[in-house]
């Protein structure tokens, strides 16, 4: 057409491949541990679990005047030193475990001993509290204590029950990979601490 | 390597370790759709008592004071029993058949196939999965047999009515207590099998199997597990504050001063709103566990059948991901007339209408994909379009909840019945029916009739628009929910169209009666399937129909492409398959 300039000659472009191309192409499966892949997926979804009581509590503290703050039995922070010990025995017992030597197996006995006292030590305090007079249903206060002692209780006793299924395994040296199982449920332990930490610091700040 | 730590158990020996107590992951996706069978026959029963008492409030139906001689004496259901009807069909449908089905059936019967995995990452905990999520429904179900009838309070068990106890009606007592233990044991089912489905995708792929490679119901049942396992820990703790409620004197969801029953109730200072913000935070995601399945599921079969790749198939993903984020966004919009500031109900609105983007992004690409198309008009082909249609249906009167001034006049009506009843309901049952039809040859080694299944297909069809439409016009002309009989003057005009809706609610359930014998009769002696009748490209398709025990026959599958490869091919085949070396693709 006039009035318009002629377009440069254009060179035809290469055959572009087709999208599939650019997918990855070395794919191994994946080095992760399924295991260890659980736990995680475990400890978040307990995380949420813990978020949306923790939520439920700050809720319930501003619905109304019924709140009723009493001080923490001392105990608590016994049990807490308790916790955080049978972690690092924990520790202490997986980096000296091999497949090939159980010179670290004392440590898994240690922390199962030390999980169990931190349990009795939790249930000692719900009775010097109960001798108090502030049961679950005495005040919002009191209720959420309970409840979020009582449920962290029980994951800290899904996690006794692991270790003991970790023991298991180890003993049985020809099982599969015991290894894996025991870095599982020391990650699992761990998060225990961890979270007895958190809810330590909102009970304590809170109730 | 993960493969070789995964596949812990040998093949089972005896009936029950092969069937029954089975810790293979196909014969669990079995039961958990057996057990979706059983359950969405007893909600549909149901949903058939309810919708003939709203048709002819006063006419007897016969036998049913035998079931309940309290709740309907002489055969005529009364306003409690109406209420008690609707909490256990909502709760059935919702939980045991719309969540079990699409994604712990298909999904654990079909993703660790799928991935070219042996097993599920955990079958143990697989097994015990099932077993809870069985254990749950016999829980609920005993409602009906055991203290004064199941609860009153909806499948959304709002407190301070579901906190208080007997106090508040029968079925609040015993039938309660047992709906919440039913939920708490089903949550713990639900998290026990997102973190299976979740760490088997991750660690459990195939050589070659790429996430970007993944079959699109995988990356459903994938993304739907993240929302699940969220979800369920927050519905959980909630249930538990409410038995405690109920069982223990505290007081997290009942205020003080109430009387009920001319009974002052001992609790003080709870927050019925508080309930309401932990179910919705689960409620509304919970609504996409029951959907996104069907999404997948559909993105999966619809290329099959159109004999095109699914159009945009990293741009499905995408909004799958948006869905699943944006779904924790929107759950205050259930809750516009609760007493909400307009300033909070916009915060809520906005991304409720948002939402809606990748929804229709999504059903863009399926209708992009069949354009052009030769389709194959086969049964799962049919609900896989039907699917496309009750979801657009359902979706658009979804834009006019999602406004807060609009939703104040339409909450409490039948509009809101139709609209979730149809994005929802129907829809994930489609997704579900277009899933059966589809793996049935896989999952059974035989062939399902295509005559009967497309009579159940149109029947079904049909009979879902006569039944839900209308109940948006209901809603519009001021039509309220959850009222047993319509007694009031200016609801008396709309009783001839709740005649018609009933009409056609049992004509579709009698439709259903296709579906189940050509299901019965395909599991007992239909025509062999072969491996691969539908020309299919992902993994299922490249082992037996149905598969051995440890999927592959002892060779783990290698994958060499994505599943999207339909079209014409340089081999004279129009597709190739994920794990075929062959190297030509689509021209």
């Amino acid at each position: 057409m006039p009035g318009i300039a002629t377009p440069p000659a254009q060179t035809v472009p290469p055959p572009v491949a087709p999208p599939t191309a650019t997918l990855r192409t070395t794919t191994d499966p994946s080095p992760l541990e399924p295991a260890q892949t659980g736990v995680w997926l475990a400890i978040g979804t307990i995380c949420m679990s813990f978020a949306a009581l923790t939520s439920a509590m700050v809720v319930r503290q501003g619905a109304a005047q019924d709140w009723r703050h009493f001080p923490l039995p001392h105990l608590l922070y016994v049990n807490t030193a308790v916790l955080l010990a049978s972690s690092g025995t924990l520790e202490w017992s997986r980096r000296r475990i091999t497949v090939a030597r159980l010179a670290g197996l004392s440590g898994v006995y240690l922390t199962l001993a030390l999980g169990l006292l931190f349990v009795t030590g939790q249930v000692i305090a719900w009775r010097q509290l109960a001798a108090q007079g502030l049961f679950l249903a005495t005040a919002p206060s009191s209720a959420f204590f309970y409840v979020f002692t009582a449920l962290h209780g029980l994951h800290v006793l899904g996690g006794l029950a692991a270790l003991l299924y970790v023991l298991r395994r180890l003993r049985r040296i020809g099982g599969p990979a015991p290894g894996v199982a025991l870095r599982a449920a020391a990650l699992y332990w761990h998060f225990m601490g961890a979270l007895w930490l958190y809810l330590l610091v909102i009970l304590a700040t809170r109730v | 390597m993960s493969q070789t730590t995964a596949h812990h158990h040998a093949p089972p020996r005896g009936f029950l370790r092969t069937h029954v107590f089975s810790v293979d992951h196909k014969v669990i996706g079995k039961q958990y759709l057996d057990l979706a069978l059983v359950a969405v026959c007893t909600g549909m029963v149901l949903s058939w008592l309810m919708r003939f008492h709203l048709a002819w409030p006063e006419t007897p139906i016969p036998g049913l004071d035998r079931v309940s001689p309290n709740g309907a004496a002489g055969g005529v259901i009364t306003p409690e029993y109406y209420l008690a009807l609707m909490t256990m069909h909502g709760t059935i449908m919702v939980f045991f058949v719309l969540t079990t089905a699409p994604f712990a059936g298909f999904g654990n019967y079909f993703l660790p196939i799928q991935v070219g995995a042996e097993d599920m990452a955990f079958p143990r905990i697989n097994m015990a999965s099932f077993w809870v999520t069985l254990l749950a429904f016999l829980v609920l179900v005993s409602g009906f047999v055991v203290g004064d009838g199941p609860p009153l309070s909806g499948w959304t068990a709002y407190a301070p009515l579901s906190a208080v106890g007997k106090d508040a009606g029968p079925g609040q007592g015993v039938g309660q207590t047992l709906w919440a233990v039913s939920i708490t044991l089903f949550c713990v089912a639900q998290l026990l099998g997102a973190l299976n489905f979740i760490t088997t995708t991750l660690d459990l792929r195939t050589k070659g199997m790429s996430l970007a490679r993944m079959p699109y119901a995988t990356w459903a049942w994938f993304i739907t597990s993240v929302i699940g396992l969220i979800a369920f820990a927050v519905l959980m703790p909630a249930c538990i504050l409410l038995i405690l409620d109920r069982v223990a004197g505290t007081s997290f969801f009942i205020p003080g001063g109430l009387v009920i029953s001319d009974r002052l109730q001992p609790h003080s200072g709870g927050s019925p709103l508080l309930w309401q913000h932990l179910f919705w935070f689960f409620g509304h995601p919970e609504v996409y566990i029951a959907i996104l399945p069907g999404f997948g599921i559909i993105s999966q079969i619809l290329p099959v059948f159109a004999r095109k790749p699914l159009l945009g198939p990293r741009v499905l993903i995408a909004c799958l991901i948006a869905i699943a984020f944006l779904s924790y966004t929107v759950w205050g919009h259930h809750m516009f007339l609760s007493g909400m500031s307009p300033f909070s109900a916009t915060l809520f609105s906005v991304p409720t209408l948002v939402i809606t983007i990748p929804a229709t992004i999504v059903t863009l690409l399926w209708i992009g994909t069949i354009y052009g198309a030769k389709l194959r008009f086969t049964t799962p082909a049919l609900f896989c379009l039907g699917f496309v249609s009750v979801f657009v249906s359902g979706g658009i009167s979804g834009f006019f909840l999602a406004q807060p001034s609009i939703d104040t006049y339409l909450h409490g009506t039948y509009f809101v019945v139709g609209h979730f009843h149809f994005v929802m309901g129907v829809a994930a049952m489609f997704g579900i029916f277009a899933g059966t039809y589809f793996w049935a040859p896989k999952m059974f080694g035989r062939l399902m009739n295509e005559t009967l299944g497309k009579w159940h297909f149109w029947l079904t069809f049909i009979g879902v628009y006569c039944v839900f439409m209308p109940m948006h016009f209901l809603g519009l002309a001021g039509n309220v929910r959850r009222y047993s009989a319509f007694t009031d003057d200016y609801l008396k005009p709309m009783i001839p169209l709740h005649q018609f809706i009933t009409i056609a609610a049992l004509f579709t359930g009698a439709a259903q009666l296709i579906f189940l014998v050509n299901l019965v009769r395909t599991r007992l002696r239909g025509p062999k399937a072969p491996d691969n009748p539908w020309e299919a490209t992902t993994l299922e398709w490249s082992t037996t129909s149905p598969p051995p025990f440890d999927n592959f026959g002892g060779r783990p599958p290698v994958v060499h492409r994505g599943p999207n490869e339909y079209g014409a091919t340089a081999g004279g085949s129009d597709y190739v398959m994920q794990a075929s070396p062959q190297s030509a693709g689509p021209a």
